[in-house]
């Protein structure tokens, strides 16, 4: 028989597992909420449209930031997910087991380094010797944050295409490069597609790799060679300055930054479960 | 692939270049060239990182030596710098954030993972995960905006609960290393909460169906036989949670108080590595500034790197697939 202390600390303990989740699950609700709350009801066209306005002046935007923002992501996909994608096809197709080992775990001690000293790293590599903040440092910096991720998420897919394929498409006479690029790679699209995604949406919230190479503009940034303003800097420098009107600013910022990476979140898991691929 | 292998036939007096022009033609090789630099990519550019932040805090090293770990002060008028209030502020964050969330996230993992429905674990894990994917710079808004007057409100009852430590004396201003902690709990927490639960769903059934035939009860084979079989893997999923946390920037930077000095209470403002990196490093003036700053990186980038490899092994060494 079991004993009523027994069952009554089975039910305590189990219930305690079930506020728990409800507590953390209902962070994200609560973030959700106050965020909708505070910054999407005053969010207006002008913050999409005009540059911010002077210091001291109501109102203005972020269309620079925003405009910023993409740039930025634009220049770190074209760095991260090449050089990450074609890693990732070596470690699944070609890799060896103990050089494939030493990749492996540089990419995650890599995906491991804190942001802010990702940020550094650009810093001393272009900023000093340019002497100058630019687009091109900020995206360089976002663009070595996206390598690992690149590089474990295509590996990951890859690897999740059966053998048989494979051994199908060769057993035709396609050489192992033709069996990749028509077989392989096609096979896990949706997967691969998604990875980008969920990439991408990681790096645009990045603030502290960008503080001191894309640094931040009030105005446009055109070309590669000067500071541009973005995003998440943008809600940074706004929610700690002294101004209600910035403040409330920098909900929106904040609202409009949430439902973008929460959107591409979401969209990335559907195109995934779509296909059926249950692969993480 | 008809071109190859034409080439093949025409017999050429030089066998050995044929033989590589051949295998070029057919792309194979090309292909292994192209994504072994790749791969090859990383290494450099990890060791080109070390090398960076070894070369450019040269300055600082010379002139402070292994005191600059030790020193607490942190004066950049008199040209004095010491990490010591930084490393504090950094490891006393994380171990309150950890102390908040790893019974929060293992609990909520253990239910996700053994107690609710597979259709509901999936949605509320979709949910969590989502809570992962939120910046950070978010959370250092909420974190002044809200968390930081929702303490301050809440400060008699904190002090009436805990005010007889030592750690929750002294003047409250809201911003404190205890509301760092409190932000970076709720950013590690679905970290824990997703890895444990696939560790714990990757333990066999076998091991709970003994356990409940000998009479267990639900929570006795959780927590006696599936929680110990599952405990490496759950240990990798704290250690990468406070790598994650060490590092974290925005959030802390945005609610710490940003006061580099070493106040024993938690409800005290304090500093941390990351957030004085980001706060001071446009406007440090001279090498000698700059140098402390960039071998403050150095600091962090060494106390995260063995972080992380503490994880993975203990990751790796669970389940095979390693998770991140």
């Amino acid at each position: 028989m079991l004993s009523v202390r027994r069952k009554a600390v089975n039910a305590v303990m189990l219930g305690l597992t079930g506020i728990c989740t409800l507590l953390a699950v209902g962070t994200l609700l609560f973030i959700l909420g106050y965020l909708f709350v505070h910054g999407g009801t005053s969010l207006t066209l002008n913050f999409f449209t005009k540059l911010p306005a002077p210091v001291g002046e109501l109102g203005g935007g972020m269309a620079n930031a925003l405009l910023g923002s993409a740039k930025l992501l634009l220049l770190a996909t074209c760095i991260g997910v090449p050089i990450g994608f074609l890693g990732g096809v070596y470690l699944a197709e070609f890799g060896g087991s103990s050089f494939s080992f030493v990749v492996r775990y540089t990419t995650d001690l890599l995906n491991g380094v804190p942001s802010i000293v990702i940020g550094i790293f650009a810093y001393t590599l272009i900023v000093l010797p340019q002497k100058h903040f630019s687009t091109l440092a900020g995206g360089i910096a976002l663009g070595v944050m996206m390598i690992p991720i690149a590089i474990r998420s295509s590996e990951d897919f890859l690897r999740a295409v059966p053998v048989s394929l494979r051994e199908g498409a060769m057993a035709l006479g396609a050489s192992k490069t033709k069996t990749i690029f028509t077989v392989v790679i096609p096979a896990a699209k949706a997967g691969l597609i998604t990875g980008i995604m969920l990439n991408i949406a990681r790096v645009a919230g990045e603030t502290a790799p960008l503080i001191f190479t894309a640094f931040g503009n009030r105005f446009w940034s055109p070309g590669w060679e000067q500071p541009t303003a973005a995003l998440p800097v943008m809600i940074w420098q706004y929610a700690i300055s002294p101004y209600a009107d910035w403040k409330q600013q920098a909900w929106s910022a904040g609202f409009v930054l949430l439902m973008l990476v929460l959107m591409i979140n979401v969209l990335a898991r559907l195109i995934l479960s779509k296909r059926g691929h249950v692969v993480r | 692939m008809a071109a190859s292998s034409t080439t093949a036939f025409n017999a050429r007096p030089s066998g050995r270049v044929s033989a590589f022009w051949r295998r070029l033609r057919s792309g194979d090789d090309i292909a292994y060239v192209i994504t072994l630099t790749c791969a090859l990519t990383i290494l450099a550019i990890t060791a080109l990182l070390v090398f960076e932040l070894y070369r450019n805090s040269a300055v600082s090293r010379e002139k402070f030596g292994w005191s600059f770990l030790f020193s607490s002060t942190w004066d950049p008028v008199a040209g004095q710098f010491g990490a010591l209030p930084f490393i504090y502020g950094t490891v006393v964050t994380s171990a309150l954030a950890l102390l908040i969330g790893i019974p929060l996230g293992v609990f909520a993992a253990i239910f996700l993972a053994e107690l609710a429905p597979a259709r509901i674990s999936n949605a509320l894990t979709f949910l969590i995960e989502l809570l992962a994917a939120v910046p950070s710079v978010i959370f250092g808004v909420l974190g002044i905006f809200v968390l930081v007057p929702m303490l301050t409100a809440a400060e008699p009852a904190i002090r009436a609960v805990l005010g007889w430590t030592p750690l929750f004396s002294g003047p409250f201003y809201g911003v404190s290393i205890f509301s760092a902690g409190v932000v970076l709990s709720v950013m590690i927490i679905p970290f824990i909460i997703s890895i444990s639960r696939e560790v714990i769903m990757a333990v066999p059934p076998e091991q709970r169906e003994g356990a409940l035939a000998l009479g267990a009860t639900r929570w006795e084979t959780t927590w006696d036989v599936v929680i110990p079989f599952a405990k490496k893997g759950i240990m990798g999923s704290i250690f990468l949670a406070l790598a994650r946390s060490l590092g974290e920037t925005m959030a802390v930077t945005m609610v710490i108080g940003n006061d580099p000095a070493i106040h024993g209470s938690l409800l005290a403002p304090g500093y941390s590595i990351a957030a004085v990196i980001a706060n001071e490093f446009t406007e440090a003036t001279g090498d000698l500034y700059l140098g402390a700053l960039i071998e403050l990186g150095l600091v962090l980038f060494g106390l995260t790197i063995v972080i992380n490899g503490l994880a993975r092994v203990l990751v790796l060494s669970t389940a095979r697939k390693g998770a991140g």
